[in-house]
């Protein structure tokens, strides 16, 4: 072998852009992460079918016997006032259940052993988690085009404007990321893509339920009030229903009830300070099992 | 020759499980050094540790001179892994693939196309480049896993046992590719448990149990740590048995045994065919037949089974 054929450890490497490696770095995880939604469309599609079928059964189901203190007009519930009052309940949970993708997709990297080559690169730690909680929240984005065309099907309304219902778009967006990290963190800890399936899930149903999303706080029982005033899933909806024009009901006392936005934005900030780096610490010394 | 990769007293252990027990190795620059050792030696974990993946209990390894433990993105930075199973998305091509292992590395856009036409043609997988993952086969994966490990170049690679689960045309075309890659000045340590495969490729063999080392060198020298050569002859009379073990006595350099059910005489010898021409003069000169004779020489098998007590188990 001639020197000129000792080709080992030769190739030419790139200048560091603009944005730095970190935010390169989570880019390239995340457009992987976002093909993948365009490769398995089947993925999607069930992803919307669920919450499709949240706005149908309770529209039309549910719609008329759940009454609306301090909304309704009349004695009788009036099942437009519940759509209008239903639909960011919807949209609240459906981002909430962002998580669970988000908790799925790592299992699944880290069982097929995706999670190990990435951490043998000499990438940026914490691109992979930031890559896919910022893809997990990005898919939001179709998500609610295809339940907001819905929504207006069964007669839901924007009514206080494109601003304010460019803020409720923009505070469901940030909070499906925020529930990412969550979700990733949990993932970091399945054994197995099978039981990240269900993990993924099963936090985020009483998660929902024990909130504003679907019935109004004021028609559970006195302990469980508190419990779902405080719940920033229940800020986050009221906050959203405020932005739209859609009736809210009546609002608790409780403080975060009191200022929904700031509520929400303070508890988004809060729980992506604690999982985001609880998330980077397992990452970097998780190995596929 | 330079070490480029070092560990010393490598210990690793999971609860009660002591996965490496003092592990120490040395891989000199632009050698090929197996690690070989059945299941669950330890040789994914001390691949792991050597990786920056894991960090080790106690001891401590370099890999290029930076320490796996307080340098590790340095290290990242010259090696490449190709772990036990194939690490590649699913949903991406295999171009897709490529480019986003290529991107990760820091490499130039341009150097990552033209590296990932060769290293797809280079796999036989040009045809399949701009196919899903989900439509490739198990061979397809573990190739293409290969070529991700050698898209920036690697000076120094890192493969866990990467023909397990490949036919032998894929194994036979994996082994000329990894001799290519040393030829072009790569370090290589690679872990199997095919005893064949470390022989076919690994100047040195490092055999491991139960994350120690129990034994190393070439295959040569392991093999002659388990005794020499011997020959085997098979009579077709087996009332013959002994004239035969008295004939062959002064070819012999061990104890001769026979088997009187296999009608077989085996003789430790050292001289190899010469002694196998000799031994079957003497005995056609008694007009003894002969109905079938070999010369054995030790395989890995046999090294292991010496120092272990036990066989490698073959996965498959
Ligand atoms: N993450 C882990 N948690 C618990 N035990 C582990 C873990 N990783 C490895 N072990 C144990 O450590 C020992 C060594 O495992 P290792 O994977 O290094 O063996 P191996 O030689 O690669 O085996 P194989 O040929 O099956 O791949 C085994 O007993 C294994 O069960
Ligand atoms: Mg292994």
């Amino acid at each position: 072998m001639s020197a000129a054929e000792k080709t080992a450890g030769s190739a030419p490497t790139r200048s560091r852009p603009i944005v730095g490696w970190g935010v390169h770095d989570g880019l390239v995880v995340a457009r992987r992460n976002l093909i993948q939604t365009v490769r398995v469309p089947e993925l999607l599609f069930f992803s919307l079918v669920q919450p499709v079928i949240f706005v149908l059964l309770f529209a039309f189901v549910f719609g008329g016997a759940i009454p609306i203190p301090g909304a309704d007009p009349g004695s009788a519930p009036d099942t437009s006032v519940y759509r209008q009052y239903l639909m960011p309940g919807i949209f609240g949970q459906t981002v909430a259940f962002a998580a669970a993708a988000s908790t799925v997709g790592l299992a699944e990297d880290m069982h097929r052993g995706l999670i190990d080559r990435f951490r043998s690169l000499p990438m940026s730690t914490g691109a992979v988690l930031f890559g896919r909680t910022f893809a997990d929240a990005a898919r939001q984005i179709l998500v609610l085009i295809v339940l907001g065309i819905t929504g207006y099907l069964v007669g839901w309304r924007i009514n206080d404007g494109v601003f304010n219902a460019t803020l409720a778009f923009i505070l469901l967006l940030f909070f499906a990321y925020t529930v990412a990290w969550v979700g990733s963190w949990i993932g970091l800890y399945m054994p197995n893509p099978e039981t990240a399936n269900t993990a993924g899930l099963v936090w985020l149903f009483p998660l929902t339920f024990l909130s504003n999303a679907f019935v109004p706080i004021t028609s559970m029982p006195d302990w469980l009030q508190p419990i779902a005033q405080w719940n920033p899933i229940s800020s986050l909806v009221l906050a959203t229903r405020d932005l739209f024009g859609n009736p809210t009901g009546i609002i608790g006392d409780a403080w975060p009830q009191q200022n929904p936005v700031l509520y929400t934005l303070i508890s988004c900030a809060v729980l992506i300070a604690i999982f985001a780096p609880l998330s980077i610490r397992r990452y970097r010394r998780t190995t596929a099992r | 020759m330079v070490a480029v990769i070092e560990a010393h007293g490598l210990v690793k252990k999971f609860g009660d499980v002591v996965a490496l027990d003092g592990l120490d190795l040395v891989v000199p620059e632009g050698t090929v050094v197996g690690l070989l050792g059945p299941n669950g030696a330890g040789k994914t974990t001390a691949v792991r540790i050597l990786t920056t993946l894991l960090k080790p209990d106690t001891g401590n390894a370099t890999v290029a001179g930076f320490d796996v433990v307080r340098q590790p993105n340095k290290v990242r930075g010259v090696i490449g892994l190709t772990g036990q199973y194939a690490a590649v998305d699913e949903y991406l091509t295999g171009r897709e693939n490529l480019r986003m292992f290529g991107d990760l590395y820091h490499l130039k856009a341009s150097y990552v196309r033209e590296r990932s036409l060769e290293l797809l043609e280079r796999f036989d997988l040009a045809d399949a480049a701009d196919r899903s993952l989900r439509t490739y086969s198990g061979g397809m994966r573990r190739r293409l896993d290969l070529a991700a490990s050698l898209i920036a170049k690697p000076s120094i690679l890192f493969l866990d046992e990467p023909t397990t689960g490949l036919d032998p045309r894929s194994r036979l075309g994996l082994w000329e590719v990894i001799t290519d890659l040393v030829a072009e000045g790569t370090t290589v340590l690679l872990t199997t448990q095919y005893l064949e495969e470390a022989d076919q490729l690994a100047e040195e063999i490092v055999v491991i149990d139960h994350g120690r080392v129990i034994a190393k060198g070439t295959s040569d020298t392991l093999k002659d740590d388990v005794g020499g050569d011997r020959i085997e002859v098979v009579l077709t009379d087996r009332g013959l048995l002994e004239r035969a073990a008295a004939l062959l006595a002064p070819v012999a350099t061990g104890e001769i045994v026979t088997d009187h059910e296999e009608a077989r005489v085996a003789v430790p010898v050292t001289g190899g065919s010469a002694s196998l021409i000799d031994a079957i003069r003497r005995l056609d000169s008694e007009g003894i037949d002969i109905a079938d004779v070999v010369l054995r020489r030790p395989t890995l098998d046999d090294v292991f089974l010496t120092l272990t007590g036990h066989v490698a188990e073959d996965e498959s």
